[in-house]
């Protein structure tokens, strides 16, 4: 019997790989557990073991192809006993599934609703406004890379510590390269040990280095939470102004894709809230490197939350190791007449899927991207307010006491007469995130719910 | 490497420290009660307010410690009970006492208070309100040493209390994992806040704490001052070289309440009276003084004077220092990059 081996998925938002290198060929038995593969995911290179026993009948996709979709057939299996010669070659355009073709194939896991399509670099409304050079197309976990090692490069007192940062080369990979440019004096493994760490940190930023402090996610940052808070953020005020924590705090946040509850949520609002921090969330690749490298120059605490759905993304990055993004401003990056968007983060990808989907039904949305939360630039919002009349805020965090909550109420004080409908709010559902594939994609707001917004503020039928 | 801690308390010192030494540990430690004094009775008064946690009782510890250190090149950290810290990394007394009064010539312009004060000129880093925040804020004081490679350490003072607390564990773990020059000293005053150590801690012996991470530790009386210069000589020289952290368990007393409003029920007035007339650390030195004729009772009741002149002048300055302008309300926040 003919057993199929598939690309296999191996991470929560691998959705393709590349197959590096067979370390089996046509003919030779394999047992289960025996190592065939090596595949190279955007985060690391994996091997891939033999489930079933058997005699290899067919490699069915080349060393060093590139996209290999996950679940696609890679390899036939002909199951002990079998004559391997006898088996049929099915005409297998490598990255197709028929399952109805091998009803009797050992039952491969009904295949999982494919994560939500990734989403794409919309072309933005407007180039850099800061830049008119060369650009170079990077992924965002690139261009983060590049902001610590320029910074590093310029400044020794600049360093970067964190769980898997250095060996590992980082769990999602953002700090890959470090450790061999800079060591092990510069780039630091720490423990599971979040709270220590990052007091730790906060301390050497008092004594006058430049931490970046990465957590693996923002998850996890609950435990440090209170020196994020109550050390790093007040001790220059408690000082009088005598003691101050340049340092970054940065790592993923928000939902990732099917890690349920404990690693899928949006802190933005929490830090926020706090007088002393400055709270970062970029979206693409460029504003992540110019904004990153901002943040490691700011004399202050500046909590950086990225987005790990976002790191594969590719975007154009000013060519340039000296180009930074000024912290504190926000940027139209699509413009518009009907009504204006706020986004940050992953959502700003949403924001213009919906404003896409939005001028077709002839709507004409203005998009703007946060890019910094706190200080928040309350002025590019009312300027376009003042010329959209409209507004809908999208996030991905829970509604209550979120950023859309307070933007609303700034444009409502600063605005109000501008306004011709009430400002309309998107979050995520009043849950904690579901690990079900379909309950998670009814929780997470997306460009379905923006248009929902977008068409009660401008008193479309919905 | 593991090294056991001492279970013997260290009593008897085996160091001779000098008469100007000992005078100085005296004045330093007589500075320490003279103004604590002054802050609760400034307190009594309504001028200054909040938290205010005094160190009358276990002024030994910092000054037997600091004597050891280098200030101005060792960093120094502690919890909310910080006075005595400030003073003894040479703070000055008028700026402190401000602090606490709440006005605009204290250290943190009034907007800190009792537990938040910093000086970068003694490396003093606060004064932390969070109870045992300043162990690993600590640790990374002693990270930036080594990184730096400045030859400086840092010292972190937390008490029986925050001993228990995680991060204490995280810090002793990094501090030994990567070397950091860091001298741990928990001063263990018995009680945290209102429950005995007994009541806390399964195992009570906080020197042992650094055991699991190799650490060593030892015990010190700390109402000797003598006896805590010599110990913290050992433990600093032991840092100072290179070989990662130590830590050093005080063993002291606190003669008032936790803070202000503690009416201290937890335990009785003979106990604290036993420790007042037995054990008090600046009455054992003056008498040691006097015995051997270090000093007579002329030339300390002379720094009795110069001690309650200088505690004087700070709370006069810090009655007269005006509270901070209303701008200062939203100063400090944020440094504005230009």
């Amino acid at each position: 019997m003919t057993v199929e081996i598939l690309m296999p998925a191996l991470s929560p938002t691998m959705e393709e790989g590349t197959l590096a290198k067979w370390l089996v060929k046509a003919g030779d038995s394999v047992a289960s557990g025996d190592v065939i593969a090596e595949i190279e995911t955007d985060k690391a290179t994996m091997e891939v073991e033999a489930v079933d026993e058997g005699i290899v009948t067919q490699l069915l996709v080349a060393e060093g192809t590139e996209g290999v979709a996950v679940n696609a057939v890679i390899a036939l299996l002909a199951e002990e006993g079998e004559d391997p010669t006898a088996a049929p070659t099915p005409a297998v355009p490598a990255p197709v599934i028929d399952t109805a073709a091998a009803p009797a194939a050992p039952a491969a896991p009904a295949a999982p609703a494919a994560p939500a399509a990734p989403i794409s670099s919309l072309e933005l409304a407007q180039p850099e406004p800061e830049w008119d050079g060369a650009t170079v197309e990077i992924t965002v976990r690139e261009a983060l890379r590049d902001a610590m090692a320029e910074e590093m490069r310029a400044d020794d007192r600049v360093f970067l510590m964190g769980e898997e940062v250095a060996e590992y080369q980082g769990a999602y990979k953002v700090s890959q390269g470090l450790l061999d440019e800079f060591g092990a004096r510069r780039v630091i493994d720490t423990p599971i040990t979040e709270y220590g760490f990052a007091g730790a940190g906060t301390g050497a930023a008092m004594a006058g280095l430049r931490p970046i402090v990465e957590f693996m996610t923002f998850n996890f940052a609950m435990q440090a939470i209170d020196h994020i808070v109550n050390s790093a953020a007040k001790t220059l005020y408690m000082s009088g102004g005598m003691i101050s924590s340049p340092m970054v705090f940065r790592g993923p946040n928000g939902a990732a894709a099917r890690v349920a509850a404990q690693h899928s949520q949006c802190y933005a609002a929490w830090y926020a809230h706090v007088p002393g921090l400055t709270v970062v969330s970029p979206y693409s690749a460029a504003d992540a490197k110019g904004l990153l490298k901002s943040a490691i120059r700011s004399p202050n605490p500046v909590v950086f939350l990225e987005n790990e759905l976002l790191y594969s993304q590719k975007f154009d990055v000013p060519d340039s190791d000296d180009w930074t993004v000024p912290i504190g401003k926000a940027r139209v990056v699509r413009d518009g007449t009907d009504v204006t968007i706020t986004a940050f983060s992953i959502m700003v990808g949403k924001a213009l899927e919906a404003a896409k989907m939005l001028e077709a039904q002839g709507i004409s949305a203005e998009v703007i991207d946060l890019r910094t939360i706190r200080p928040l630039d309350t002025e590019t919002i009312l300027a376009s307010v003042r010329k959209t009349n409209r507004l809908v805020t999208a996030e991905e965090g829970w509604g209550q006491n979120g950023i859309g909550g307070e933007i609303a109420a700034r444009v409502m004080e600063q605005a109000f007469d501008h306004l011709d409908a009430p400002v309309g709010r998107v979050f995520a559902k009043d849950v904690p995130l579901p690990y079900a594939a379909n309950l998670e994609q009814l929780a997470l707001p997306g460009p379905d719910d923006i248009v929902a917004a977008v068409r009660a503020a401008t008193y479309q039928e919905a | 490497m593991v090294t056991k801690a001492r279970k013997t308390i260290k009593r008897a010192s085996n160091r001779q420290f000098d008469t100007d030494q000992l005078t100085t540990f005296y004045k330093n430690m007589l500075l320490i009660r003279r103004f604590e004094e002054k802050a609760g009775q400034l307190y009594g008064m309504g001028l200054i307010g909040g938290f205010c946690h005094l160190y009358i009782g276990q002024e030994a510890v910092v000054v037997g410690i600091q004597h050891e250190l280098e200030t101005g090149k060792d960093s120094v950290i502690t919890g909310y009970r910080d006075h005595g810290h400030m003073l003894a990394t040479g703070m000055n007394p008028d700026g402190v006492m401000a602090e606490l009064t709440g006005r605009e010539g204290g250290y943190s312009k009034g907007k800190g208070g009792s537990m938040h004060m910093f000086s970068t000129e003694t490396r003093f880093f606060g004064g932390h309100g969070i109870v045992a925040a300043q162990v690993a804020l600590g640790a990374g004081l002693a990270f930036a040493h080594k990184y730096n490679d400045d030859g400086g350490i840092a010292v972190a003072y937390y008490g029986d209390g925050a001993a228990n607390q995680g991060q204490v564990a995280e810090s002793m773990n990094m501090a030994a994992l990567w070397q950091l020059p860091i001298l741990f000293v928990c001063e263990n005053n018995r009680y945290a806040m209102g429950t005995s150590n007994e009541r806390a801690a399964a195992v009570t012996n906080y020197a042992a704490r650094g055991k699991p991470y190799g650490i060593p530790g030892a015990r010190v009386d700390g109402m000797d001052v003598e006896a805590m210069a010599t110990e913290a000589g050992k433990a600093v020289k032991h840092v100072r070289s290179g070989k990662g952290p130590f830590v050093l368990e005080a063993m002291t007393y606190r003669y008032r309440g936790h803070s202000m409003s503690d009416p201290a029920k937890y335990r009785t007035k003979e106990e604290v009276q036993k420790y007042r007339t037995e054990q008090d650390p600046i009455e054992r030195l003056r008498e040691k003084l006097l015995q051997d004729g270090i000093a007579d009772e002329a030339g300390l009741k002379g720094i009795d004077k110069e001690v309650k002149a200088i505690v004087a002048k700070s709370a006069d300055f810090a009655q007269a220092s005006p509270e901070p302008s209303p701008d200062e309300l939203y100063t400090d926040i944020t440094i504005s990059v230009a």
